[in-house]
């Protein structure tokens, strides 16, 4: 940060003008910190996710080689980046025309407003800024006393199991602990589990032997769950290999680090079209209705399409986050919503509908406050907004060897785009046992939704996590054509088996 | 100030090249870095340095995206996701180019192969100035002052005029004392070198051969390249008669004559003697061809090879190029030049596909001469 430049002056004036603006708009943000950076440096900072610091990986410096070829080759620029932290940091880049500085502004107090407010980065660590630099020392001193190439391959291992990580885990609050004592003896538990009240005569009636003997079976099925390590299947894998892997200390302080950081950076990808679409669209309110001068509008004009193009096969955030966005705003000012808006069906009447009730802007606020990408979708994508924004799916077909337009059909893609947010269209892996055939060896369970894992890379994966848990690992997953498959990683050899074959 | 992602940038590129040494095999038998040249540099493909992770094969998996077209309509332009051109069965890989200077290829090309240095011949016979900063003078820059023969200098006129105290010793340089380092011209020793390359186009040659010998050529350039300041290289053709071309050429004409071996090594052996002096030029002979020749030729062959070429030579190569055609009968080319008995300048190798190009390199550039 010490090689930044401090603002200067006329950007000083953009900056508290367009401030003033946010706030009397009703954006709420903590303090937001310019600083101004050439190209070179805002490649650094943009490899590094944000941070002036990060510890020392040659992923950064591959993402570093690509932006920086890029941008020499005139593909991408930078416009605007800004970090979650309290003070907001957010960067300007130096060859900028004014204009374009003060259109990143505006988007980014939109962002700044976004990161306070909304609910799924309430768990986030606003500080973070020390805390990365703390984690480069950390990692740096490991470094210097195990080898680097050793503390390296190891976080090589952590950064391959990163995605493995519960985005809910934050905002549990766990039980304190099982109860200790049991109340009844299991034996006798066992005899009268399930057995309903009933006087001597009926109880044969009542409680017939196969019931009771089902009964028996269920209860026993509990208890050898009850047995089972862990009890209920873990979706945090990387604190659940935290917890329990044996690991060295540095080892686990690394774990510690990788999935700290994922986790930050979680939120920012559960509404990553929410908080485009939010800070795009108070840049254009803030641009259009009281910034740009008469001169700027070209500049503007240009920079803000290039933002909102489409192109076939992507789905561009901002876009589809500001026009949602707008049409909510749209349809709460005009009380197009509720059952008696739904049960219309002339689509004139629908289009003149307005009860002038004026809600958007309140409702636009309630929106980004509760809201993450897939409610925001699920709530509020509709037919009539699919169709015109012209919205379709997509899939890959076999025999053209091509991507084709799929259906235009508005269940179909609703379905589409709320499958591919969950989860951030990644793989739920769970750990189901951590003691497989009382071996301790680690059985993975993907929870298979229709769509195959990249077998290649989940073969990687499985050394990876078996490095960490040093006993056999086994990952359960279901393949196409073949059926339910058990792959395994002993630390030698890769195994696989059939568990159950697909039905034809 | 270097910034510290430089730091982690070097290191992905240690990686990366240590991905391209270990792939260089693959590299030397498809060819894939001929076209990818440039002046210094060479391009090199790398698959993406990644890390594994459990993720979704792309493939099957669709997605949502906006604007026109209908049901069965390709998306037109970029594929989601993956790069263009390749939609097979495994989501499009994500190409890495590396350019990686010549000179650092033949380094790791030397390290794969285990490649000795050469020791060019008349070492000292042409010679270039070279500026290197080894001499010290009395007047220069301050950036390059010599802060301890300074301080030396000082000492000694303190000492010698009696103001030294060594209760005190405060030493005070004043402008008589500064001493600078400078720059001293040295004669280096520049070894210059020529590559003949000499090929049969007779109608037996095919595209296949020409392939291999491309190849091939291209890993010789690049490892005498980084030996030599400087390198010439000519090329001859010959089917039943000889002549001198270009490069381009050279790869690409076809001829349908028969063949006379002994009419390329006649023309080089003329080169030789009007261009290129064996006093002052280290020569390298690299021939191939499919091993078909005249028995009477074959005479005329070894005794222009033993009497005229392989005296001034540092080096003559022969690689047989041919699939699998008459390979090893007794009048093959190659089983010929065995009866010369040449161990240190002679090498023979045959490759047969792009796969021997490496063992073929290994031993032709093995000599170290």
């Amino acid at each position: 940060m010490n090689q930044s430049v401090a603002l200067p002056a006329h950007l000083q004036d953009i900056q508290q003008k367009v401030e003033g603006y946010a706030r009397d708009l009703g954006l709420d943000f903590p303090e937001v910190r310019f600083i101004m950076l050439d190209f070179s440096q805002i490649n650094q900072v943009a490899a590094y996710d944000g941070f002036p610091r990060r510890y020392p990986h040659w992923r950064f410096g591959m993402e570093y080689e690509r932006l920086r070829k890029s941008y020499a080759w005139g593909l991408h620029r930078i416009y605007e980046m800004v970090i979650n932290t309290d003070p907001c940091y957010a960067y300007l880049l130096a060859s900028n025309l004014d204009v374009d500085q003060k259109l990143v502004m505006a988007h980014v107090y939109g962002h700044a407003d976004f990161f306070k407010n909304n609910l799924w980065f309430a768990h986030t660590n606003r500080q973070m800024l020390d805390e990365m630099a703390n984690h480069a020392t950390r990692i740096s001193r490991y470094m210097d006393k195990y080898g680097y190439e050793e503390v390296e391959a190891f976080i090589d291992r952590c950064l391959s199991l990163e995605n493995l990580i519960d985005i809910h885990q934050p905002s549990i609050r766990r039980l304190a602990a099982r109860p200790q004592e049991r109340q009844e003896d299991a034996h006798v538990a066992d005899a009268n589990s399930g057995r309903l009240r009933a006087s001597g005569y009926m109880d044969s009636f009542i409680n017939p032997p196969e019931y009771l003997a089902e009964m028996r079976q269920r209860a026993a099925a509990e208890r050898q769950r009850e047995k089972q390590f862990p009890v209920e299947p873990q979706k945090d894998v990387l604190l659940f290999l935290l917890e329990y892997a044996p690991l060295e200390p540095w080892q686990q302080d690394i774990v510690a680090i990788v999935r700290e950081e994922a986790l930050y950076f979680a939120p920012q990808r559960q509404t990553k079209i929410m908080n485009e679409g939010w800070a795009s669209f108070w840049h254009s309110t803030i641009m259009t209705r009281h910034a740009l001068s008469p001169d700027e509008l070209i500049d503007y004009a240009d920079h803000h399409s290039g933002t909102l193009a489409t192109s076939p096969g992507r789905l561009n955030p901002y876009k589809l986050g500001i026009e949602l966005l707008r049409d909510v705003e749209d349809r709460w000012n005009r009380g197009a919503f509720g059952p008696e808006y739904e049960a219309c069906t002339s689509q004139a009447e629908r289009a003149r509908w307005d009860r002038k009730l004026g809600l958007g802007r309140e409702k636009i606020f309630e929106v980004r406050r509760i809201y993450n990408d897939i409610g925001f979708i699920d709530e509020f994508l509709t037919r009539d907004f699919a169709e015109a924004q012209q919205l379709f799916s997509y899939r890959y077909n076999r025999r053209a060897r091509r991507y084709e337009v799929e259906s235009r059909d508005f269940d179909d893609i609703k379905r589409q785009l709320l499958t591919s947010l969950t989860n951030f269209g990644e793989p739920a892996i769970l750990v189901q046992d951590a003691n497989f055939q009382n071996r301790g060896e680690l059985y993975l369970r993907h929870v298979w939704e229709e769509v195959d894992l990249r077998l290649d890379y989940a073969q990687d994966t499985l050394e990876n996590v078996q490095a960490l848990w040093q006993r056999p690992v086994h990952l359960e997953t279901h393949i196409t054509d073949r059926g339910l498959m058990q792959f395994s990683y002993d630390g030698k050899e890769h195994s696989q088996k059939l568990l159950v074959p697909q039905k034809v | 100030m270097p910034l510290p992602i430089e730091q982690d940038n070097a290191r992905f590129k240690q990686i990366v090249r240590g991905k391209i040494r270990r792939n260089l095999r693959k590299y030397m038998s498809n060819g894939e870095l001929i076209g990818r040249q440039g002046k210094d540099l060479v391009s090199i493909p790398v698959p993406q340095v990644d890390l594994p992770r459990f993720t979704f094969g792309n493939v099957g998996r669709g997605g949502v995206a906006q604007g026109p077209g209908q049901p069965g309509d390709p998306l037109s332009q970029a594929d989601p996701g993956d790069s263009a051109g390749q939609a097979g069965d495994q989501p499009g890989q994500h190409i890495l180019e590396v350019d990686v200077s010549l000179d650092e290829l033949a380094q790791m090309l030397a390290e794969e192969l285990e490649l000795p240095r050469i020791e060019p011949k008349g070492l000292d016979n042409i010679e270039s100035e070279k500026a290197r900063y080894t001499d010290i003078r009395r007047v220069g820059p301050d950036s390059l002052r010599h802060f301890k023969r300074t301080y030396r200098e000082a000492l000694k006129r303190q000492v010698i005029s009696g103001i030294y105290n060594p209760e005190r010793p405060v030493i005070i340089p004043v402008r008589e004392d500064m001493r600078y380092r400078s720059f001293q011209r040295k004669p280096a020793p520049e070894a210059n070198a020529v590559i003949i390359y000499m090929m049969d186009v007779s109608g037996s040659m095919g595209d296949y051969e020409k392939r291999l010998v491309r190849l091939t050529a291209f890993w010789i350039d690049t490892w005498l390249k980084a030996n030599y300041r400087k390198i010439e290289r000519r090329y001859i053709v010959h089917d039943a008669r000889a002549g001198e071309v270009d490069e381009h050429a050279f790869y690409h004409l076809r001829q349908s004559g028969g063949t006379m071996i002994s009419s390329a090594l006649q023309l080089c052996r003329q080169l030789i003697q009007h261009n290129f002096d064996p006093q002052d030029w280290n020569i390298y002979l690299f021939q191939f061809s499919d091993g078909e020749n005249w028995d009477t030729d074959n005479v005329t062959c070894l005794e222009l090879l033993s009497e005229h070429l392989l005296p001034v030579a540092n080096l003559y190569c022969y690689g047989q190029v041919n699939e699998y055609r008459h390979s090893n009968y007794e009048g093959a080319f190659i089983n010929q030049l065995a009866r010369l008995d040449e161990p240190a300048k002679l090498v023979t190798a045959r490759i047969p596909n792009p796969d021997a190009i490496f063992d073929a390199l290994k031993l032709f550039l093995g000599k170290g001469r």
